[in-house]
This record gives structure tokens, C-alpha cells and sequence, in this order.
């Protein structure tokens, strides 16, 4: 998949509400950008145009289809962890089997063997956190917009999966939208930040990162992106 | 689960002996009101009459209460997708429920005849409602944003249903039939009065001019026995459908 997804000018209201403000945005097949923003900047809204799941009111939003990863997990409590991460090939028509067995390499590779007939209950936040992730790669779009991911882990856990999640796309490379508020997860995950102003969204800074991942907080490129981040925000 | 099992033990004992007390010291006459230990000797006696009748009546409540649940089911999801259905066919259910079946019972028995089928009617009329209203309600509890997953990842309408809102109907439809199942054996009674040779409620109307009282009340215990042990069963299936849930009881 060569085309990249870009987002021209993009404007969108709900009612009286302006959530974003001539937006423009581009995401590389390949490449990790990672939009910041404070609170209600439009962050979801802008993921959800990116899904198709609602329309601009102006502008133009082009490129390959895209699957959202939405900020909770939503895993479906009466299915077990495999089936969940399943979903998506079940829903393509695959039968239950099929899908358990398509399902089950990336199901271990994501660090989940063992945990198949595990319900979405007896497993931990970060766990179920993967299980998501698994179901959104397994989709099989070629672009995933991720909604503050680890927003609802406490701060060792999201440590770990930030982490992860850098290893998971080293070994199965996609194009990633993700937004979070978290400056330090944008400078540990991204190619790119984009950094959103306050309601209304406006893209007011970019922030380019080339060292490899995974990268560690403490990692003097880092830290000077969330330097740069900070002050674009403020 | 001796433990558990003392208070309510204890309660009923004592309910007993008072009553026992109350029958035997003359309170009432016992063509009235039986003692326990007539009930219990009446139980005894007529144990193969009570079980045959028992299995008449327990096929329409059984049957009833299927009809119900899958009426109610069908209704319950009607209205969650149809904003016009809502609007046409709550007030009439509702309605529906106000209907004064004792009065209207043998008409219905006179049209339909004296098989199973008014019996199942009878039934099915008094105890779809409740399950509407559970599905209803549990539909409406699936979270919205599930709906959006399920379009993220191209889910059509129908399999939206299937995979998310199906499996969050069906436990909600059997606790309305939970719910109904009590309703549901006066129903039969009510049903097999207004016309039937067979059943419990058969059975008692019999037995009372017949000055054979304790027979009724053994009936009577008969059928709560039975609703008892039927609504304990829908509760198990019903625990079962939804044990991903551990925090529900």
C-alpha cells in the first residue's frame, strides 16, 4: 500500500461546537504520527474522519481504508480473548475455527499465548489492552488510528506497553494515527508529533523523530522532542 | 449451606406451628382452611393424582412460558430497531396487560375450544410483557460505542445484532420470563378453570365443593413448588448465558 492518507483542511462542527479547524495532516504508509493535543481538542473526531465513521463539514479526508482502535477496549465480555481478537475475521465471514486459527499466530506473537479461552474479565488492563490492539491489526487495514491506547493504564503498566507496542509495529509495520495527551508517550512512540492547539483543533506545531525505536524516555532526542512538544502546547 | 439454609427453615417452621396451632385450637373451620398435617396427608394420598394433573398443568406453563419468551423477544428487538413500532405497539402491549383475562377467560375458551391452545393464549398474553420490557432494557444497555467498533470494522447491521446486541438480549429476555413464571401458573389455574377436564387448577376447582380442601391446598403447594423450582431453573440458564458477568446475581 503506497498511498498516504492525508487530511486537507479539514473542518468539523457538532451543532455550535467547532472541533477542528482546518486541519491538515499526512500519514506515510509506514510511518508513526502521533497527534497532541490537550482534552477536547478534537483528537477522537479527527481519528473518526480518519475511520470514515463521520464526514467533514469541509475539506477532504483521501487514502487507504482505516480501522480505529477506540479508547476503551471494548473487548465483548461473553467471547474469550482469542475470539475477541478474532472479531474482525468473523465478521469478514470467516467461520469460528477459521478465525481462531488465522487469529492465533499474531494472538502469540502480541505475548498472549496461553490466555486464549481467557474472558475479557480475568484479564489485566494491559492484557486487554493487547487483546484490542489484536483485534484492530487483525482487520487487516493497512492504517490504524489509535485512541489514547493506554490512557486507562496506570503509569508502569503504559510504560511496558508503550514499549510493546514499539516492538509489535517492528514486526508487523502499519501506518499509525495514534492521539494521546501524554507528551512523553508521543516522544517514545512517533516519527512525527503533531501538536493540536485547544478546542478549537488546530495543528500548531510538527516535530520530526528519527531515532530508531524503542526508545526510552530518558533518551536525549526524546526528551528534547517533549521539550519542543511542551512549549508548541503552552 | 446449613448455615444458609437455618433462617428460611426456621421461618417456615414457625409459620407452621402456628397455623397447625391456629386449625387445631378451632380458629376456623378446616373445611376452610386445612392444617398442615391434613395438607401433608392429603399430599401423601393423592401423590399420583397431584403428578399426573402436575404434568398437565407443567406442559402449559412450560409451553406458555416459551411461547411468552420467544413473543417477547421478538417484540423487545422489534422496538429497539424500530423507532415507528415503538411508537405503534408499546401503548397496545401495556393495554394489553389491563385486559381482565378472569372475566374474558371463557369467551376465549369458547372461541378457541378446550385444548391446549387457550391455555397457552392465556398464558402467553399475561407473561410476554414483562419479557418485552426486560430485552427492551437490556438492548438499549448496549453501549453505543460498540456500535461504533463494530462499524470500524465493517460489521453489517445484522451482524452488529449477532455479535453484540443478541448476546446482551438473551439473558435480559429470561429474566423477564423469570419474572413471568409465577404469573404464568395462575395463569393455567385461571385458563383450566374456564374450561378443561385436567391440571391442577382443574383439579382444585373440583376439590373444593367436594369439602376436599386439604386436596386444594395440596394442589396449591404443588404449583409453588413448581414455579419455585422453574424459576431457579431460567435462573441457571440464564447465569449461564451471561457467567461472563461475575458481578451479576
Amino acid at each position: 500500500m503506497t498511498t498516504p492518507t492525508t487530511l486537507e483542511s479539514v473542518t468539523r462542527r457538532f451543532g455550535a461546537v467547532l472541533a477542528l479547524d482546518d486541519v491538515s495532516l499526512r500519514v506515510e504508509p509506514g510511518e508513526v504520527v502521533v497527534v497532541v493535543g490537550p482534552s477536547g481538542c478534537g483528537k477522537s473526531t479527527l481519528l473518526e474522519l480518519v475511520c470514515g465513521l463521520i464526514e467533514p463539514d469541509a475539506g477532504r479526508v483521501m487514502g487507504p481504508p482505516a480501522v480505529l482502535m477506540p479508547q476503551r477496549d471494548l473487548l465483548l465480555p461473553w467471547l474469550s480473548a482469542l475470539d475477541n481478537a478474532a472479531l474482525a475475521l468473523r465478521i469478514g465471514g470467516s467461520s469460528r475455527e477459521d478465525a481462531r486459527r488465522q487469529a492465533r499466530p499474531l494472538f502469540e506473537r502480541l505475548g498472549l499465548g496461553g490466555f486464549e479461552t481467557a474472558r475479557p474479565h480475568e484479564l489485566s488492563g494491559g492484557m486487554r489492552q493487547r487483546v484490542a490492539f489484536a483485534r484492530t491489526l487483525l482487520s487487516g487495514k493497512p492504517v490504524l488510528c489509535l485512541d489514547e491506547p493506554f490512557g486507562a493504564l496506570d503509569a508502569l503498566t503504559r510504560a511496558d506497553l508503550q514499549s510493546w507496542l514499539a516492538e509489535a509495529l517492528a514486526a508487523e509495520p502499519r501506518a499509525v494515527l495514534l492521539v494521546t495527551h501524554d507528551v512523553e508517550e508521543a516522544a517514545v512512540l512517533a516519527d512525527r508529533i503533531v501538536i493540536l492547539s485547544p478546542r478549537p483543533g488546530r495543528v500548531v506545531d510538527e516535530v520530526a523523530l528519527t531515532t530508531p525505536r524503542p526508545r526510552a524516555a530518558t533518551d536525549a532526542p526524546v526528551l528534547e522532542a517533549r521539550v519542543r512538544a511542551l512549549e508548541a502546547l503552552r | 449451606m446449613i448455615r444458609r439454609a437455618w433462617p428460611p427453615l426456621l421461618v417456615v417452621a414457625l409459620l407452621l406451628a402456628a397455623w397447625q396451632a391456629y386449625v387445631d385450637t378451632g380458629g376456623v373451620d378446616d373445611l376452610v382452611l386445612a392444617s398442615p398435617t391434613q395438607i401433608a396427608q392429603a399430599l401423601w394420598d393423592d401423590r399420583s393424582l397431584l403428578l399426573d394433573n402436575l404434568a398437565v398443568t407443567a406442559v402449559e406453563v412450560g409451553l406458555g412460558v416459551l411461547l411468552a419468551l420467544a413473543l417477547g423477544l421478538v417484540l423487545g428487538v422489534l422496538l429497539h430497531w424500530s423507532e415507528l413500532a415503538r411508537r405503534a405497539l408499546y401503548p397496545l402491549m401495556v393495554g394489553s396487560q389491563a385486559v381482565p383475562l378472569v372475566i374474558l377467560a371463557p369467551l376465549l375458551v369458547y372461541w378457541v375450544g378446550f385444548g391446549i391452545l387457550p391455555k397457552l393464549a392465556i398464558i402467553a398474553l399475561i407473561c410476554f410483557f414483562p419479557v418485552v420490557v426486560t430485552t427492551f432494557d437490556g438492548l438499549r444497555r448496549v453501549d453505543p460505542d460498540l456500535r461504533k467498533l463494530m462499524r470500524t470494522l465493517d460489521a453489517s447491521r445484522w451482524q452488529t445484532f449477532r455479535l453484540t446486541e443478541l448476546p446482551a438480549a438473551l439473558p435480559a429476555a429470561l429474566s423477564g420470563a423469570r419474572i413471568a413464571v409465577a404469573i404464568a401458573v395462575i395463569g393455567a389455574v385461571l385458563a383450566e378453570q374456564s374450561g378443561s377436564t385436567r391440571g391442577l387448577g382443574h383439579l382444585m376447582l373440583q376439590a373444593i365443593p367436594n369439602l376436599e380442601t386439604p386436596r386444594a391446598y395440596a394442589a396449591v403447594v404443588v404449583m409453588a413448588a413448581f414455579a419455585i423450582v422453574l424459576f431457579y431453573a431460567l435462573g441457571l440458564v440464564e447465569r449461564r448465558l451471561s457467567h461472563h458477568r461475575p458481578e451479576s446475581t
